[in-house]
């Protein structure tokens, strides 16, 4: 493994690699983030941003409650999104744990949804708290069952404790098993990493490691994707490219539920990354009910008046 | 003692709870009926009413769970706080609309008697609209009446207090939410209202208000199809048709009234059958 030249496997490596990154000025981070948000997108941009939006979204759902029923629901929710408008884009991906893996592409499989891919949650997700071997058997489980993404989750613990080396063999040993069967997402739950910096650190050394993308949260723990914090992300991303010319794709996660806010999402991206990174290949957003109020305000730009959640399906 | 500078009231609206500027930013001036400068309220657009549309739908639920006798509580003690600040509305009546201090005084006690009244309708009006129905088999058969879900209303522009709370009170009777448009030319009781509102424990959402010109704001309601039903008494007649074509679209229940009376609690409630058998 050559980790793009920048790390050579060994502890003081990446240490020297990871001590060698900037500081993230956190006032100015929150400026920009808060100064991008306030951009307004309307009409005709805005229903690009809609549509493109929708491409990106990876349709989660992950609940103890789920139940083959909800996953075959939301599948077909993947497929078509407003079963009444079949001009709507499929989204990015059907997110979903490991056990429902194989309903969810037997189901996609049998209504046309081919081109949609399974994600699915491993190493022990939401907490990382597992022995390597089950976390590998983990990945792997979700692989043979039909999985073309693997969302993983670091050891928080570690990482807090300056472990950074065992963080990084661990991504290392998942994208092995990956190879080159499944994309691999790292989550940081940077909502547990607490401070920009943490998150800037978390990003370099997953990429160097081997990520496709890079995931803020898993979604249960808030604060989760603030614009900051993906900017924070978006900008080691843009770093990373100009360092080893590849592109790591970015996904936020966590309490993205308007299209406001997935439009600001978009605003960030455009404006840090650039608009090669607007699709669905390098950016994703990991939500639920955003999916609903995406299809309610392409409606309203349609029909001309408000809609009701009482026109698009329950979750 | 140097000459104080006055502490003016910023009128603001009042949704989910909260007092936010209008979204828009923009605001228009209320003058005395001699001409004089008032106030400021803020001019509400169609983005104020979808977000006042959002917290109503969201407070529903628990609103219409409620029971009668908490949702008449609450409305007696909404009567109760109107009844401690009778002097700030008889002043604000006075200065809007420059009727005698005595009308004002009539209009703001009538308000209070009025939400009393309505209080006191919350556990009856089942029992006046629901039936219990003779069935031949083994089971009861009830018509329960309920709530009809977001109601938009407008108030009309005088009384500007009794007429506000003739238009809100009965809707919210049955455990409806509801967004309504106060007066133009006289907000300002309507918005003390709502810090009347807002000391009263009534849910966050269950009533929301909006200043600023029916022209802009009833169509929008009208067409909106997260809005279940309308009370239009405060829209001039000439309106009425353009409204009710609009809320078509989603069946609305659009009415409009003269009087208060038990007829308006009804209008926003529906008749659901809900079959009981014995022995399970």
């Amino acid at each position: 493994m050559s980790f793009y030249g920048l790390v050579d496997g060994t502890e003081a490596s990446l240490k020297s690699y990871l001590n060698n990154l900037s500081g993230v000025d956190q006032v100015g981070a929150e400026a920009r983030a808060a100064m991008l948000a306030t951009r307004s997108i309307k009409t005709t941009s805005k229903r690009w941003a809609i549509e493109t939006a929708i491409t990106m979204v990876d349709l989660t759902t992950l609940e103890g409650a789920d139940t083959p029923g909800k996953v075959k629901a939301l599948c077909t929710k993947a497929v078509r999104p407003d079963p009444t408008d079949s001009s709507v884009p499929s989204v990015g991906a059907v997110c979903v744990y490991n056990d429902m893996v194989s309903v969810a592409r037997t189901h996609l499989d049998l209504i046309g949804g081919q081109h949609v891919p399974v994600a699915a949650v491993s190493t022990a997700f939401p907490s990382g708290r597992a022995s390597m071997p089950v976390k590998i058997q983990d990945t792997q489980d979700a692989i043979d069952a039909g999985a073309a993404e693997i969302d993983m989750v670091i050891d928080r613990g570690a990482f807090l404790a300056g472990r950074y080396i065992d963080v990084f063999n661990e991504i290392v040993q998942i994208k092995e098993v990956c190879a080159d069967k499944a994309h691999l997402k790292v989550i940081f739950e940077t909502g547990e990493l607490v401070t920009y910096d943490n998150v800037r650190k978390a990003s370099f050394l997953a990429m160097a490691a081997g990520a496709d993308f890079i995931k803020t949260s898993t979604g249960k723990v808030a604060p989760a994707a603030t614009p900051p914090v993906v900017l924070v992300m978006l900008e080691a991303v843009r770093d990373f490219y100009e360092m080893t010319n590849t592109r790591i794709g970015v996904k936020p996660a966590g309490g993205i539920r308007t299209t406001k806010d997935a439009i600001k999402q978009l605003v960030l991206v455009n404006e840090t990354v650039g608009p090669d990174w607007l699709n669905p290949k390098l950016f994703r957003i990991g939500a639920s009910a955003l999916l609903n109020d995406l299809l309610m305000q392409r409606m309203k730009l349609d029909e001309g008046y408000y809609s009701s959640p009482q026109y698009v399906t329950m979750d | 003692m140097s000459n104080r500078i006055d502490v003016k009231k910023t009128y603001k609206l009042y949704i989910n709870g909260a007092f936010p500027r209008t979204e828009s930013g923009r605001t228009y001036e209320v003058k005395s009926a001699k001409g004089a400068f008032i106030a400021n309220p803020c001019l509400a657009s169609r983005k104020d009413l979808r977000d006042a549309v959002v917290a109503a739908r969201a407070a529903h639920a628990g609103w219409n769970k409620a029971t009668a006798y908490n949702r008449g509580q609450i409305l007696y003690r909404i009567a109760e706080m109107l009844e401690g600040r009778r002097a700030q509305f008889v002043d604000e009546i006075v200065a809007v609309t420059g009727v005698t201090k005595v009308k004002a005084e009539k209009e703001v006690t009538d308000s209070v008697d009025r939400l009393v009244w309505y209080a006191g309708w919350t556990d009856k009006i089942a029992s006046l609209s629901g039936s219990t129905n003779p069935v031949a088999g083994p089971f009861y058969n009830f018509t329960i009446p309920e709530s009809v879900g977001v109601v938009a209303a407008i108030a009309p522009e005088t009384p500007s207090l009794l007429g506000l709370i003739d238009v809100v009170a009965p809707i919210i009777t049955s455990g409806n939410t509801v967004i309504v448009l106060a007066s133009t030319k006289a907000p300002l009781s309507a918005m003390t209202f709502a810090e009347v509102l807002a000391t009263s424990d009534l849910p966050h959402g269950v009533i929301n208000i909006l200043t600023g010109k029916k022209e802009e704001i009833a169509p929008w309601m009208a067409s909106h199809m997260d809005i279940d039903a309308m009370d239009i008494s405060g829209v001039p007649a000439k309106m009425h048709s353009e409204i009710k074509v609009a809320g078509a679209e989603n069946l609305k229940r659009i009415h409009s009234f003269k009087s208060a009376d038990p007829g308006r609690i009804i209008a926003f409630m529906e008749a659901k059958t809900v079959w009981h058998p014995i022995g399970l």
